[in-house]
């Protein structure tokens, strides 16, 4: 006997939320928590605080598939409660450290223009070369020390892989403003890595 | 070794970059960009770059939710 996929299309996972049935709520996590905390862990940087939007998240979409007018794919929805609690948070520590003197000064400015100092060619070196344990460090701080504006650009667009009409649905604005974020994104993310491997990876080759 | 983007075309190309890496550049100045790419080392690096450092995010991005976070939610939610 073929098991029988439970809800296999939308609309029929929301006939199955909105008649309250257990088994769409539990499809409904099946399906989405694994990005809805990769997001959160991204944006975050904190596995503590990540988990408990996470948690959060689905809490509020279980209360409020009522109010979900299927206007957005569900996934599009999850995301912005994500998203937006994930904001609060920031913007709560943001708060906590407004007068701490360790702030730099224009730190969160997106407006900055990128400076593309290195044009050493190290995106050829394989993968495992590259990602050494204290790379990825390397590359969680950078992501890290983006504005929040760039950086929940670059995880939605470029790391979850949402087109740029979902990213500007989750994030409120316009596909426009998403593509312009997200290339500086990019060009911050690349800049610093340039640094980082131009400096760590010896042997790469340098081009006139 | 000092390279800058002194050049009017690297500096346009910088602009259009992504657009370019997402295949959304129109046709013609696609075309105009492959050109400038096939003779300056500079900005095809440029490019190379920039489309690794979005492999390598990718790359790391977890595809399954840990299992001890897993347990915590579902039972939070009241689904184990």
């Amino acid at each position: 006997m073929v098991a029988q996929v439970a809800f296999p299309s939308e609309a029929q996972l929301l006939e199955g939320l909105r008649a309250g049935e257990p088994a769409a709520f539990r499809r409904l996590v099946e399906l989405n928590s694994a990005n809805v905390y990769s997001v959160a862990l991204k944006l975050l940087g904190d596995e503590q605080e990540a988990e408990d939007v996470l948690q959060e998240t689905f809490l509020s979409a279980f209360q409020a598939i009522d109010r979900f007018e299927g206007r957005s794919q569900l996934s599009t929805w999850l995301y912005r409660i994500a998203y937006n609690g994930s904001l609060m948070r920031l913007r709560k520590r943001k708060q906590m450290t407004e007068f701490s003197l360790d702030q730099p000064l224009g730190a969160d400015s997106e407006d900055e223009q990128p400076v593309s100092r290195h044009l050493v060619d190290w995106s050829t070196a394989p993968d495992d070369q590259l990602l050494t344990a204290e790379a990825r460090e390397e590359m969680d701080r950078a992501i890290a020390e983006l504005p929040e504006t760039l950086r929940s650009t670059f995880v939605l667009r470029d790391i979850q892989g949402l087109s740029g009409a979902e990213t500007a649905e989750v994030l409120g604005i316009t596909v426009q403003a998403v593509k312009n974020r997200l290339h500086r994104a990019r060009l911050r993310l690349r800049d610093r890595l340039s640094d980082y491997f131009t400096e760590h990876a010896g042997g790469l080759q340098a081009t006139a | 070794m000092s390279a800058k983007h002194e050049h009017g075309r690297c500096h346009e190309l910088l602009g259009q970059l992504s657009d370019y890496i997402d295949g959304e550049l129109e046709a013609t100045l696609c075309a105009e960009l492959e050109a400038h790419l096939a003779e300056c080392p500079n900005c095809r690096v440029m490019v190379d770059t920039v489309r690794k450092t979005i492999t390598l995010y990718q790359s790391q991005a977890p595809t399954e939710l840990p299992v001890d976070v897993q347990e915590r939610l579902y039972k939070v939610l009241e689904l184990d």
